[in-house]
């Protein structure tokens, strides 16, 4: 006797196969109904584009998405998806995941979603690292209620909600991450469609929970949040593209590196002589504590010399450890080697009977 | 002097002391040892709400009451007819419980100054000495001295002897009430089997406590209580919770599906949670989730993906998962919600019980959202009720409420357990993969009793979505149309009404079918309004008694049940939820009965409330 239940029974009958498609084959019949010109567009068309190249079927692919602009991602996706409650998209895809390992489960969220509201599932889904993709649409505001601040908005910002300027501290999204032990961190941004294609490849090729920021522009209520970073001038001094076993380094003229003093990040000079590309901060993905001070290059005031540091773009850290829905599945198939398939009749019947005559 | 031993058809026993005497342990074992004996038997334990309130205090006290008899037993006992106190606290918590005349037995050693103080008597003010007591039969034991004369060879610790007191008291009311100390014996030698000392010792004190019994002359009378005339067949002993477990692993079994059971730590839910995660090899996946919300979300993501999907809780932990529940409403979901009700509102009384959350059930979330409602009314009938709500949520495509309470979730009963053989089979079927050219899936076809197809991922060719925005009424796109919406709203409450065709019809338990007074229970009451009905029935009252274990959708002949009564009267605990209910549905005046005490109805204050209601209509 095995454990093999309905779900295999059913599941087994389709074809072993992997079809082969092109991207316009994960395009529902649905209308898109995003703001023109929403960042939200280009990543749609990004994920798209990528689903062909991840060799599964789209059967087995299903998008879990809680409540915001975002949230819409499922519908105009061709694969299984859920339009789930507001935060909820990670206990929904783990209890999804955990039940069906072989599925390919990507979470759709945003800010408000997956850092306010579901600030408790983010977490212990990075902790304990099931094996799902979560893209985190970042645009620093509350699209879909009309412009209020949101968890990840500077302080200081003036909208809907916060006439006289926020007041509240923003959350750094991949620190947190990171702090939640998350094994895969990543960032990307909608204004470059190469680069977010790669990482939502890499984030599929991970094994665990592959968290990745993607800087999303919200044209309607928080345009140009971003600016300063997917702007074709100020990209290359605002931002570094970390590529492993890579130096960090930066610039107009790639004239600027990221060096290690210690643990203290600090921007120096390639071009006067006093630093080369082999004294700066080489990029180890597996690293905890140089992904957690590349986290920390976030607040715009930390300068040193009147250098700020740049917003690292890339995978911050990349490591393998055990998933959770594989533990809980080995612990099934373990239990059952060690006792066999349970027998209902001896649990029905217990430890101790009486037969009454 | 001579021991005189007298036949009783029934016998309420009260163990009762601090958090740390076993007292738990006592009372099962002897309820073990009882039902093997072929008493019919009611249990109910009752442990303090602090995990470790103070020893010798009366918050840490801590009881088990067992009703047995040769006659037919259904609930706990209003009274006892013997209290075992093993401290002086155990006595003050525990003296209102003891008929009038009943049997103390004191261990004196927990009457010392310090227990008196503790306890607050004081400790010039022992109630064991100063004539309180005169209208009980107190009997003083000095257990602890015994258990230590009785180890004085052993080698144990101080500690591990002050434990292997309870055996002593074990070994006492077996010598009382005739009974063999083998089914103890064995469950010593399994559960010390590291430990053959500590088996040792414990059967040495459990025999010279059966020994002192008989040699002493403080007893002067032993009591039997001979096997009961219950229905022909296998037995076990069962608590609600473990029932509720079993009926859940036999969905599981009989609908060919994995179990998912996400589930948040909460009293008294918790049991089902530890039971179910040891039962890994049935292909069970217990998911301990960061939240409640979670638990119910995690469970829905289960079900998308075809398994049963459970979760499980009480009391506030209920009100978090509402949003949930509204969702699998929504999709049209299989998903099944155990409410172990407990004494609210808000956090309440954790560890008492309550039937208050019927009303939550029933409306207790946003929009109009239909579920089904199922509540169980005795621990063992737990196992077919939990079944039941598994079968109708997966043959319905419906979220289902189960209404069980910590009454029943901890209180036990033999049970006459079933075969795997004799179960029903739940239907449950998947939408069929289908090639390219085949026409569009839509997701919510219904058949002809509203139910939808469960479309699972991993099937070619129904891709789909599915969401909490309304839908359209064939495809499930979004739809914002208002009259669709009503439609919508009109078909999730037809197909949970449709339900009634698929459940069995309302029944009379005890009394005629046509009548005076109808009293119509719902969930744990049941052992208390049957025991009731049947003695009023004795005493000429024109009386019946019906339990509603189907709440949403009520059976299909539950109106022409009620009509045939001049007068429905609907005791709960609670202020009145179901008395609400049927009042809305069949428009009649209808009566109530409440009690919010976080304890379950005695039977003599139910007769003497329903005595009041006949009086005043006739
Ligand atoms: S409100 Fe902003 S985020 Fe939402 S769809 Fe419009 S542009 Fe995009």
């Amino acid at each position: 006797m095995s454990l093999e239940t309905k779900i295999d029974l059913h599941t087994q009958n389709g074809s072993s196969e992997t079809e082969s498609y092109k991207g316009k084959d994960f395009s529902s019949d649905q209308d898109v109904r995003w703001c023109p010109g929403c960042g939200d567009y280009t990543i749609l068309k990004q994920v798209q584009n990528m689903m062909p190249k991840i060799g599964v079927n789209k059967e087995d692919i299903v998008f879990i998405s809680g409540i915001g602009c975002a949230a819409r991602f499922p519908y105009y996706m061709n694969t299984f998806g859920m339009h789930s409650i507001h935060g909820r998209a990670p206990a929904i895809a783990t209890g999804l995941k955990v039940s069906r390992p072989e599925l390919s489960v990507w979470i759709v969220t945003g800010d408000g979603d997956s850092l306010s509201i579901g600030g408790n599932h983010f977490m212990h889904l990075l902790r304990r690292n099931v094996n799902v993709n979560l893209l985190l649409f970042n645009n620093q505001i509350y699209g879909l209620t009309k412009g209020q601040y949101s968890p990840t908005t500077p302080e200081g910002s003036v909208f809907k909600s916060t006439p006289y300027g926020s007041i509240d501290h923003p959350v750094n999204p991949l620190a947190l991450s990171l702090g939640s032990d998350g094994a895969f961190v990543a960032r990307t941004m909608d204004r470059d469609p190469r680069h977010l294609q790669e990482m939502l490849i890499r984030a599929n090729e991970h094994k665990g929970t592959s968290m990745l920021e993607i800087y999303q522009n919200c044209i309607v209520f928080n345009d140009g949040a971003f600016e300063l970073f997917t702007d074709k001038k100020s990209r290359p001094r605002e931002t570094i593209y970390l590529e492993q076993g890579k130096p960090l380094v930066f610039g107009d003229n790639e004239e600027k590196g990221v060096r290690l003093d210690g643990l203290k990040p600090k921007v120096v000079s390639l071009d006067d002589g006093s630093y080369s590309k082999e004294d700066l901060w080489i990029h180890d993905e597996q690293d905890n504590t140089k992904a957690y001070l590349l986290s920390r290059f976030f607040d715009q005031k930390e300068s040193v010399d009147g250098l700020h540091l740049p917003r690292p773009f890339g995978v911050l850290y990349a490591i393998d450890r055990p998933c959770y829905d594989e533990g809980v599945r080995n612990q099934v198939e373990e239990v059952v080697q060690r006792k066999g398939v349970g027998d209902l009749d001896e649990i029905l019947r217990g430890p101790e009977t009486w037969t009454v005559k | 002097m001579k021991v005189k031993d007298h036949v009783r058809d029934e016998v309420t026993i009260r163990f009762a002391g601090d958090s740390g005497d076993g007292m738990q342990l006592t009372g099962s074992l002897f309820t073990n040892t009882t039902a093997l004996e072929g008493n019919d038997l009611r249990t109910l334990p009752e442990f303090p709400a602090e995990i470790r309130a103070p020893a010798g205090t009366v918050p840490g006290v801590s009881s088990f009451q067992l009703h047995f008899g040769s006659k037919e037993i259904m609930t706990p006992g209003d009274e006892c007819d013997v209290l075992v106190v093993m401290n002086s606290a155990a006595l003050k918590a525990n003296l209102t419980m003891l008929k009038k005349g009943g049997v103390i037995i004191a261990n004196t050693s927990g009457f010392d100054k310090r227990n008196l103080n503790l306890s607050k008597y004081g400790d010039e003010n022992n109630p064991l000495d100063d004539g309180s007591l005169d209208n009980y039969t107190l009997l003083e034991v000095d257990i602890s001295k015994l258990t230590k004369e009785s180890l004085s060879d052993s080698d144990l610790s101080y500690k591990d002897i002050e434990r292997a007191k309870n055996m002593f008291v074990l070994g006492m009311l077996y010598w009382m009430y005739n009974r063999p100390l083998n089914s103890t014996i064995s469950f010593l030698e399994t559960k010390f089997a590291s430990k053959p000392d500590i088996t040792q010792a414990n059967i040495k004190v459990l025999k010279d406590g059966y020994h002192y019994g008989e040699t002493t002359e403080l007893f002067t009378d032993t009591y039997t209580v001979k096997k009961a005339a219950i229905g022909s067949g296998d037995y076990r002993n069962v608590t609600g919770n473990k029932a509720t477990v079993l009926g859940l692993v036999a969905a599981a079994r009989q609908s060919n599906l994995p179990l998912f059971y996400g589930s948040y730590p909460i009293t008294p839910a918790s049991d089902v949670l530890h039971e179910l995660s040891k039962l890994k090899n049935f292909g069970i996946y217990t998911f301990q989730a960061e939240d409640e919300i979670a638990a119910a979300s995690s469970a829905i993501g289960a079900a998308f993906g075809g398994s049963l999907g459970v979760t499980s809780s009480s009391g506030p932990g209920i009100a978090l998962k509402g949003e949930a529940i509204g969702l699998a409403m929504m999709l049209e979901l299989p998903l099944v919600v155990l409410n172990i009700q407990r004494a609210g509102p808000s956090t309440g009384m954790p560890t008492k019980t309550e039937q208050s959350d019927l009303l939550q059930a029933m409306y207790g979330r946003n929009g109009e959202s239909p579920v089904a409602i199922v509540a169980p009314a005795t621990p063992a009938d737990c196992f077919e009720t939990a079944f039941e709500a598994c079968r109708i949520a997966l043959e319905h495509m419906v979220p289902v409420y189960y209404l069980s309470d910590g009454y029943l979730a901890n209180g036990s009963e033999p049970w006459n357990y079933p075969q795997q053989k004799d179960l029903k089979k739940i239907h449950v079927s998947f939408e069929p993969a289908r090639n390219g050219d085949h026409e569009k899936f839509l997701p919510y076809v219904r058949d002809e009793r509203f139910v939808r197809s469960w479309a699972i991922p991993g099937t070619a060719g129904i891709e789909h979505r599915v969401g909490g925005l309304e839908k359209e009424e064939l495809s499930g796109d979004v739809s914002y149309d208002p009259d669709n919406h009503q439609k919508m709203t009109m078909l999730r409450q037809a197909k949970v009404d449709k339900i009634a065709d698929f459940i069995p019809e309302q029944k009379i338990d005890t009394g005629n079918e046509k009548g005076r007074f109808l009293i119509l229970g719902w969930g744990s009451t049941y052992g208390m309004i049957r025991t009731a009905t049947r003695e009023l029935l004795e005493e000429g009252v024109d009386i019946s008694h019906a339990q509603v274990r189907y709440l949403n959708p009520f059976p299909k002949n539950l109106g022409d049940l009620l009509a045939g009564f001049d007068h429905v009267i609907v005791p709960e605990i609670n202020t009145g939820q179901l008395v609400r209910l049927i009042r809305d549905k069949f428009a009649i005046p209808a009566i109530a009965i409440n009690k919010i005490k976080g304890r379950p109805f005695f039977v003599d204050e139910l007769k003497q409330e329903i005595r009041e209601v006949i009086s005043s209509k006739s």
